[in-house]
């Protein structure tokens, strides 16, 4: 008990005469908080990219594409094999009709608004039931295209990123003329990166005939996933693979975020460590500022112990400090931050918001913690260690 | 420099504040080394394009194909020397984890558009006869092991072959390499001909078509001659020097430049509040040796000139060790991993930039403490002392 109460008054003592310290304690602060501000803002793109591709996935929806494609883009079925595809067993049935829809996935050049540079958007032809196996997908601006026309709608975020998506707007591909017509929402998933457009008038513009990349189905629940793989593998006029529409999504999303990972951890702690000798510098500095009081306090019966336990406290609260401050930071900048990117495994670009979550902020304020612990150790020992006499001798 | 003795002993005057000082600029300087050398792999090669080629593409996007017929009324522009063509063919060896580029070109028209690929003439003369042959960037041989005469089995993702087959094989023929450190040759070539007989769809296409200009013609008038002659047809082209390609490229990455800016940013802030202070705190603590200094002699100008230099030496020591470790990691990174992060290069105007933001920062971390030093009044000084 005596020597919390040690513990209190000598971390007290600390605490009231830090202003006399700002310069030293400022920077220590400063530091932690841009180790934090940079690893919340780094992993948040990995967090954002993340929820963007992984919320357009449904378990209960599966894509059917050529075996070995690993993406819509290298795909390729004929019509008749999409039809077995859409009457396999295991589909849902909206009535008789299987909840289905073919698709085609190309890119078409569009001007990026923030470099002024083309840049590869995903233009994809579904049919009329895409907005079944899709439940997230609804118009909110506009209206659906017509079929047979050359019209589209646009994602919400291709179009904030992408030049020239208004609705009314007229845009040219190659040789064919195109017209927004509606803008759709599909709450902050992938698809929203996308523009879409009957799929037969794509085929007509791409010289596909009538093949297709691939086949969407919604599944009559997560367990029909294996009825229709086995049921298509069994088929001899196949050769294709079977994804829930989730784990495709989850094998397009990991290049990317693994590799803002790979780079964003060991920069982080590269940082970090940078940031420890800063707050050992000021530590060190405090204890020496403080000698003489150190020295009073031993001689007034003050133990060791507590003026150790008492510089690692000052320590870890100024680090702290930095560490919400930082996380504070990069959540008021960095959250929400609407960017694109070219996705490797799909050959275009992905619209997503940088998403500064709280498990990124509560690592990021264990790193602080970590490198205030670190920071005040030594110099804490040296404050513990201090020869009372020959520091009083200093007065 | 005749002062030199004295900046350095002033430097070290307490040890562990300067080490540690020491060592937080060598953390922002290996940091700066790192972030530059993977900023310029994401530049897409644009350092290395020549800008006497020209690549000519589809206009609605890169993924679209150009007809085969385009090669002939490319070479007949006026203005082209050359010209070639090359597919995506985008497959993986073993895993589909093992990505790399695949190229089906013509062998011999390839490497002569492409001079800075260094390839034995023989490899080449047997790559060109074999109808399965290949080769590789040395890269890639290294890192999957393989010797001339192996046979490699390519797993298509996109291009199934006409029997229905997705697997490719090659027969390995030799390695090519460049001798620019900048450059990377972590890909594959094949011959068109066996692509173009064996795939099952996309016959009488090619990806894309590079040229040559003629010695003192104007890329961008020959680009123009190329979009011209295919205007309004179905296939319409969109021609570029290929620096601009890869940069315009290199931009649907986002801007990497400027997330690698923001980092060194914050980096750097934090570095000049943790010399400044350390320069703020020596000088404090060292006023009535400044205030000796100048009753011996020394003018304001030496005394203002002794404790900026002190500041920068301080960050000189840091930075020069932290690029001499960052440039020993990228390095190794680049020979080790070469096929795995093809590009990264720490270039010299990186460093060239790193040694001036030592000086400058050296200067800005030590100018307030320094013209306090400068100010000082030998008699208040003393008095304090």
């Amino acid at each position: 008990m005596k020597l919390l109460n040690q513990i209190a008054a000598v971390t007290a003592l600390n605490i009231r005469n830090l202003p006399q310290r700002t310069g030293g304690s400022l920077v220590a602060v400063v530091g932690v908080a841009a180790v934090v501000l940079v690893f919340a803002a780094v992993l948040s793109m990995a967090a954002g990219f993340e929820r963007t591709m992984l919320s357009a996935g449904a378990e209960d929806t599966a894509i059917v594409m050529r075996a070995g494609s690993t993406a819509e883009l290298n795909s390729g079925l004929s019509n008749d094999q999409a039809l077995i595809v859409a009457n396999a067993p295991g589909v849902l049935h909206d009535g008789d009709s299987p909840i289905a829809s073919f698709e085609l996935y190309v890119v078409v050049d569009i001007r990026k608004k923030s470099t002024n540079e083309d840049a590869n958007v995903p233009l994809r032809g579904v049919q009329a039931g895409a907005m079944d196996v899709r439940r997230n997908v609804r118009i909110v601006e506009g209206r659906m295209f017509e079929a047979g026309r050359n019209e589209l709608i646009v994602g919400r975020s291709a179009q904030s990123q992408f030049a020239g998506l208004e609705v009314g707007n007229n845009i040219r591909f190659g040789q064919t003329d195109w017209t927004v017509v509606g803008v759709f929402d599909a709450d902050g998933s992938v698809s929203e990166s996308e523009l879409w457009t009957d799929v037969r008038v794509l085929q007509t513009m791409y010289r596909r005939g009538n093949s297709v990349q691939s086949v969407r189905v919604r599944l009559e629940g997560p367990d029909s996933l294996a009825t229709l793989e086995k049921a298509l593998a069994d088929d001899p006029r196949l050769d294709v693979d079977v994804l829930s529409e989730k784990d495709y999504y989850s094998s397009q999303a990991e290049p990317l975020s693994r590799f803002i990972r790979i780079v964003g951890y060991p920069l982080t702690v590269l940082m970090a460590i940078g940031a420890v000798f800063g707050a050992l510098n000021s530590m060190y500095a405090s204890v020496s500022v403080r000698g003489t009081e150190i020295a009073t306090l031993r001689a007034l019966g003050f133990g060791p112990f507590p003026v150790l336990v008492s510089t690692v406290i000052e320590s870890t609260l100024l680090s702290l400090i930095g560490g919400v401050l930082g996380g504070a930071l990069a959540y008021i900048v960095f959250n929400g931050f609407q960017v694109s990117t070219l996705n490797g495994a799909s050959f275009s670009q992905v619209v997503f918001d940088f998403a500064v979550t709280p498990d990124l902020l509560m690592q990021g304020i264990v790193a602080a913690l970590i490198i205030g612990l670190l920071g005040g150790f030594f110099p804490a020992l040296r404050a513990a260690r201090l020869p009372v006499a020959q520091a009083l001798r200093e007065l | 420099m005749k002062y030199f003795a004295l900046i350095w002993k002033n430097a070290w005057r307490k040890k562990i504040r300067t080490s540690l000082t020491v060592l937080s600029v060598l953390v922002a300087f290996l940091l700066f080394a790192l972030l530059n050398a993977i900023g310029f792999a994401f530049r897409s090669g644009e350092d290395v394009s020549s800008a006497e080629r020209l690549v000519v593409l589809n206009k609605i996007s890169l993924i679209n194909p150009l007809p085969i017929s385009y090669q002939a009324r490319i070479g007949s522009t006026p203005g082209v020397a050359a010209v070639t063509h090359a597919s995506w063919f985008g497959g993986y060896y073993q895993d589909p984890r093992n990505q790399f580029a695949q190229f089906p070109v013509v062998a011999e028209d390839y490497f002569r558009l492409y001079p800075e690929l260094i390839i034995a003439p023989e490899q080449l003369e047997s790559f060109a006869k074999n109808r399965i042959g290949t080769v590789v960037g040395h890269e890639l041989a290294e890192k999957f092991g393989w010797k001339v005469g192996d046979r490699i089995p390519i797993q298509a993702t996109i291009w199934t072959k006409a029997d229905g087959g997705r697997s490719w094989e090659f027969e390995l023929e030799g390695t090519f390499r460049t001798d620019d450190p900048r450059g990377s040759t972590a890909y594959m070539l094949f011959n068109y001909d066996y692509f173009e007989e064996a795939r099952a769809f996309g016959k009488g296409t090619a990806g894309w078509y590079i040229l040559r200009i003629a010695p003192g013609a104007d890329p961008v008038e020959v680009a123009n001659a190329v979009d011209e002659q295919f205007a309004n047809s179905p296939n319409e082209t969109e021609t570029s020097t290929e620096a601009a390609f890869a940069a315009s490229f290199a931009k649907q990455f986002g801007n990497i430049a400027l997330i690698v800016q923001l980092i060194l940013g914050a980096v750097f802030f934090t570095l000049l509040l943790v010399a400044g202070n350390t320069m703020s705190q020596s000088v404090r603590e060292r006023i009535p040796e400044l205030a000796v200094l100048k009753t011996v002699g020394f003018g304001d100008v030496a005394v203002l000139g002794v404790v900026l230099s002190e500041s920068i030496l301080i960050i000189v020591m840091g930075g020069v060790l932290g690029l001499a470790i960052g440039w020993v990691v990228v390095q190794g990174a680049a020979q080790s991993m070469g096929a795995t992060l093809p590009g990264i290069y720490l270039s010299p105007q990186a460093m060239l930039i790193a040694a001036a933001i030592m000086v400058g920062a050296g200067i800005f971390a030590g100018l307030f403490p320094a013209l306090k030093a400068m100010r000082l009044s030998i008699v208040d000084a003393l008095a304090r002392g």
